[in-house]
């Protein structure tokens, strides 16, 4: 049996049909097997058959059947290629997603919002080589006022409302809940020469009635540098590194007079007000003066240079006290403070 | 402090605006709080000053009268209802139009006259409530004489007052003329200083009144002066005004001078009707154990010999420096004042004030250390004052008793000191400029400064405490920012701190939200979560004075925190609820402070989240709780041992001790039913605790590493049978230690059953087994021979049998 060129054209014309017909993925493979299937696919068979056409037509007729080969590949390559353009496009169009709609939901945590301050603020003096040390947060009286220079009956013990530990040592009330990270200046020098660059994270206590800016349970970070060479312009340098580090790169400072008994000088440290920008509007958080106080800082006071066995002629330093509470109600626009520890999850999670 | 300007510009000229003024003051003096302005919608045009000429009956009513007034235009008729007003006062006068405060209605409203009782009014003689001065609406406001009858009312008495916070170290801040002192250095304007001079009669002093300190560590200096002649009146208008400005209320003219020149310079006095003061002799002296006192404020007082009291011939007559005696005060009967202006011990006045619960305007003075040259100067003053206000004639001389006067400090400050501690030079003539203007006498030589603080500066005593003076006055703007120099202090390693940090950030990754709660608590809560006999736990810290009784002991466990915040927020969450907190436990010890015990306590429970963020039919469990602490332990690089434990509050068969190592670092538990339900959470919840302490000393230095095998590992399930009490850990343990020639076997479980198919008491455990060569991979054979002897050793070891 011989194949025509006329045999070829029909054979052309049912198969191109058949392809045409197949619209899934799966009817096109049935379609490859039916026709270019390794073992039984019918035109398979007519090469195959090849062998057995007459002499003088078996050239003419191995050409048109192997284009007609080649045809057929590549309309089945264009015809699933087609397919799968259709079906993607069917998955844009007809299967589109409501993006609006929620994702799965994940399990996922966070860290308190003093927690978050708190590492952002050790982070940013780290960088300046402070190292973070611990101290108690039930602490001897001696050093959370006397070895910082508040004695008994100074009237500077009125700025630190204390609560008192009832247990009597050696008949006198001696330990307290600190109401300020300062008594670790004291601990570090104790175990330390210079140089020391420390900070101090922790939870400080005061005998205070609460309202919306104050809370009795607080956390600081106490910072202590000591060594020859430290000046009051490093102290400012420092702050105003951590002030735009906090606060944005954009951040001015300014120092002003204050008092503390474990320094000398003293001052207050005040960013500008990066809410109102200091444009004369009754801001809540400058209250109109364009500047919103940040911390307590000073020159360790040579006194306790001394008192720590350095030589206060050779050693300077400088500390300062942070309110992290403060820090994080500033960076967030939190109204209330008294949301720190309630720890209601609606608060926590915003954060 | 109130600061009123008025008052202030009596030393100093100030021509600043109240803002760029409050900004100048904060920054180098102390914090200005805020101000009032006094006379901010008075017009000029409207609101004046007048004179009253004469006061008629008023022809339709008695209660009012027709007052004539002059605002310079001439005389004018107004209808007045105020019992005070009389001729030849001045008065402020309102006409048509004028923005007053409403008597009734208290708000700010336009004037409109109308005719009252048939008398047209041509305006308002007001009173303070009218003006906002206070809510004083019985008399009309009786302006000083020396205002000028036509004036602008804001120019006679307008104001700004000033609320300043002061330093605990500086008493002179807290008058008035110490302020203007300041204000001058800053300013750069000259001070002037108020007027003491006054007319002594022939009469001295201590011919009236002996002073014996016999107590000169707490009486310092005591100053007595004898004015004769007094006529106790109320104090003239400008004197008053003053002191309201100020915030005290005026009283009568002798003690409104001391209140006076307290206000003014810093220094308290207090005045004596000398008559009353027993055997003409004054002895500050210790209370004698059993004496009291009553004070001007009508309490008994009782003593202690601590306290230094100011006693006459026969007792005690003031409580020194705090206040006086009602046995001695000045009253309408009073001709003659003894006016005591003393120095006392700073310590001992807060001591005798905070121990009778007792802080005055004397004693917040007195206790931040007044220089005891202060008496004389403020003794003059009110000389000077009780002379003009009260008519009274100065006796000559003061008696003055100063028993150990001390010599002023000289302080040396080198000029390379300023450098080394500021970090910037100060030039000399700067140097000597400020500290001038404050008052220090200052001489220079060879880059050295001598300085002698003024007498009213105690507070300086070292060469610092001059720097700052010159920093503040120089201005803190002018300091550079600079960076740290020198070496970086050798680290300290903190193995502690570093894992629990770690810990917190993990435990967050792992879906726990971090909560931070009051670390005191009651001793109630605690009784729900620490076992009666727990040592350590049962016997917490307390407060002596806690801000509230719910928080009166400090927490010796976290677990009472953690369920009442779980129970809290269970109000408005309906899912499943993960916290935790990492704090630590107060432990009391012996006669030192308490072991501040790090730990991490975490509550889970709830239902898990389901695709559309709906609570689904499961709940969190206990091997919820175990799973966290495996993934926490496994970022630590270590793995846990569970193994049953029963623990007070804690369900039994239900709680687990974790150990690493040697070391038990924990519990992973459901929290009792019955205790979960009195913190009224009625669903099962579960609790982890792990222990810093023991969990660092359990950490490896390096965890262990081995490289990844180049060999495919071979896997099998099974499912044994084992003894229902058989916990799934000792299967495990004994396939781990099992060593078959170089091959490593590792387990896990991956299902327990029991029931249908198993014989009672007896469980199925589901295994995945993984055999791993390291120099080959392992056939088919391999895998069947060690399989076979590690069945053996598990029936051997637990009766383990492979289940059909
Ligand atoms: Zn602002």
């Amino acid at each position: 049996m011989s194949t025509t060129e006329a045999e070829v054209d029909s054979l052309r014309a049912e198969a191109l049909e058949a392809l045409a017909r197949a619209g899934n993925e799966a009817e096109q493979e049935a379609w490859r097997a039916n026709w270019l299937g390794r073992k039984d696919g019918r035109l398979t068979l007519r090469l195959r058959g090849l062998k057995d056409a007459a002499p003088e037509q078996r050239a003419a007729l191995g050409k048109s059947l192997n284009q007609l080969k080649t045809t057929l590949e590549y309309e089945l390559e264009a015809r699933r290629e087609s397919a799968r353009a259709d079906a993607l496009a069917a998955l844009s169009a007809d299967a589109a997603l409501d993006v609006s709609l929620p994702g799965r939901p994940q399990s996922l945590g966070r860290l308190h919002p003093v927690t978050q301050t708190m590492n952002d603020c050790i982070d940013a003096f780290a960088e300046m080589g402070f190292r973070v040390f611990e101290g108690p947060e039930v602490e001897w009286s001696r050093y959370n006022f006397d070895a910082v220079r508040i004695p008994d009956d100074h009237p500077a013990r009125d700025m630190w409302d204390t609560i008192w530990i009832d247990t009597l040592i050696e008949g006198e009330r001696q330990l307290l809940l600190r109401t300020h990270t300062s008594p670790n200046q004291i601990r570090v020098m104790e175990q330390s020469e210079p140089p020391v660059r420390v900070i101090v994270p922790g939870k400080c206590y005061r005998q205070e009635a609460t309202d919306a800016t104050h809370e009795w349970m607080l956390t600081q970070i106490e910072g202590l540098a000591v060594d020859e060479g430290v000046r009051m312009s490093d102290l400012k340098g420092t702050l105003y590194a951590f002030a735009r580090r906090i606060f944005g790169g954009d951040r001015q400072i300014i120092f002003h007079h204050s008092y503390f008994p474990f320094v000398e000088p003293g001052v207050e440290m005040a960013i500008d007000c990066f809410i109102c920008r200091a444009d004369g509007s009754d801001c809540r958080t400058c209250q109109g003066t364009g500047w919103i106080e940040i911390l307590g800082a000073g020159m360790v006071h040579p006194e306790i240079i001394e008192n720590a066995g350095y030589d206060s002629s050779k050693y300077t330093g400088f500390a300062f006290g942070v309110g992290i509470e403060r820090v994080a109600m500033l960076r967030w626009g939190i109204e209330d403070i008294r949301h720190f520890y309630q720890n209601d999850l609606r608060f926590l999670r915003q954060f | 402090m109130k600061l009123p300007l008025s008052w202030l510009r009596d030393y100093v000229d100030i021509d600043l605006p109240p803002g760029e003024f409050a900004k100048r003051v904060t920054d180098a003096i102390a914090e200005v709080e805020g101000w009032e302005v006094i006379g901010e919608h008075w017009d000029p045009e409207l609101v004046r000053v007048a004179e009253v000429l004469a006061v008629d009956p008023h022809p339709n009513a008695d209660r009012l009268v027709l007052a004539t007034v002059n605002v310079g235009e001439g005389p004018r008729t107004v209808v007045c209802g105020a019992p005070n007003v009389a001729a030849g006062q001045k008065i402020a006068f309102a006409t048509e139009g004028a923005m007053l405060v409403d008597g009734h209605t208290g708000k700010l409203s336009r004037l409109k006259l109308r005719a009252i009782r048939g008398v047209d009014s041509a305006g308002m003689v007001l009173s303070e409530k009218e003006l906002g001065l206070s809510d004083d609406h019985e008399g009309i406001l009786v302006l000083p004489q020396d205002c000028a009858i036509g004036a602008p009312l804001v120019e006679a008495i307008g104001d700004v007052v000033f609320d300043v916070s002061t330093w605990a170290n500086r008493a002179d801040l807290l008058g008035i003329l110490g302020f203007a002192r300041e204000v001058a250095a800053i300013t750069g304007q000259p001070l002037r200083e108020p007027d003491r001079s006054y007319s002594q009669s022939d009469r001295r002093a201590d011919e009236f009144v002996s002073v014996t300190i016999e107590a000169p560590d707490l009486c310092r200096r005591f100053t007595a002066s004898i004015i004769e002649g007094i006529e106790l009146r109320p104090s003239p208008p400008w004197m008053q005004q003053r002191l309201m400005r100020a915030g005290m209320r005026p009283i009568n003219n002798v003690v409104d001078v001391t209140n006076y020149v307290m206000l003014e310079t810093g220094q308290p006095l207090h005045a004596f009707d000398y008559d009353l003061v027993r055997g003409a002799e004054i002895r500050p002296r210790r209370a004698r154990p059993g004496e009291t006192l009553t004070t001007l404020d009508d309490v008994e007082r009782e003593l202690d010999p601590d306290m230094l009291m100011i006693c006459d011939g026969d007792g005690p007559v003031a409580v020194a420096g705090i206040m006086g005696g009602g046995n001695s005060e000045v009253s309408e009967s009073t001709s003659t004042v003894l006016l005591e202006v003393a120095n006392f011990h700073p310590g001992s006045i807060r001591r005798t004030s905070t121990q009778l619960r007792l802080r005055s305007e004397a004693s917040l003075r007195f206790e931040k250390g007044i220089g005891p040259d202060l008496a004389p100067y403020a003794q003059e003053r009110a000389l000077h004052l009780l002379e003009l206000v009260a008519s009274g004639r100065p006796a000559a001389g003061l008696v003055d008793s100063f028993p150990t006067p001390l010599p002023s400090p000289r302080i040396t400050l080198p000029a390379a000191r300023i450098e080394q501690v500021l970090g910037i030079v100060i030039d000399s003539a700067e140097v000597r400029r400020i500290l001038s203007a404050l008052g220090f006498d200052v001489t220079e030589s060879r880059d050295v400064f001598e300085v002698t603080p003024p007498f009213w500066r105690p507070d300086v005593a070292l060469p610092d405490d001059i720097i700052e003076e010159l920093i503040r006055v120089h201005g803190y703007e002018k300091l550079p920012t600079t960076v740290l120099r020198g070496a970086l202090p050798e680290a300290q390693p903190r193995p502690l701190e570093r894992v629990r940090e770690q810990v917190r950030s993990h435990a967050a990754g792992l879906g726990f939200h971090e909560v931070i709660s009051y670390t005191l608590t009651s001793g109630e809560v605690l009784s729900r979560v620490v076992a009666p006999d727990d040592e350590d736990r049962a016997k917490p810290v307390a407060a002596a004075n806690p801000v509230a009784s719910q928080h009166t002991y400090l927490r010796t466990s976290l677990r009472g925190s953690l369920l009442a915040t779980y129970a809290a927020n269970r109000h408005h969450e309906d899912a499943a609820m993960r916290l935790f907190e990492v704090g630590v436990e107060y432990l009391p010890t012996e006669a030192d402070l308490p072991h501040e015990r790090p730990v991490l306590c975490a509550v889970l429970g709830g239902q898990r989240l389901e695709r559309w963020e709906r609570p689904g039919p499961e709940r969190l469990d206990f091997f919820d709780a175990k799973g966290a602490v495996e993934a926490l332990l496994d970022d630590l690089g270590v793995e846990g041992a569970f193994t049953p434990e029963e623990e007070y509050a804690l369900l039994a068969g239900h709680t687990a001790a974790i150990s690493v190592g040697e070391e038990a670092v924990g519990v992973v538990a459901q929290v009792h039913p019955d205790v979960a339900a009195s913190f009224d959470i009625e669903e099962p919840v579960f609790l982890v605790e792990l222990w810093f302490e023991p969990l660092t000393r359990a950490l490896p230095e390096r965890p262990d590493y081995a490289p990844p095998s180049r060999y495919p590992e071979a896997r099998r399930d099974l499912a044994l049978l084992v003894p229902a009490a058989t916990p799934a850990s000792a299967l495990l343990e004994v396939i781990r230690s099992h060593r078959a020639r170089g091959v490593s076997i590792s387990a896990d479980v991956f299902d327990e059953y029991r029931g249908e198919g198993v014989p009672a008491g007896q469980k199925s455990l589901a295994l995945a087994l993984r055999f791993q060569a390291g120099d080959r991979t392992l056939g088919e054979k391999d895998v069947v021979r060690i399989e076979q002897g590690l069945l053996r050793r598990l029936e051997q070891d637990l009766g383990a049998t492979l289940r059909a």
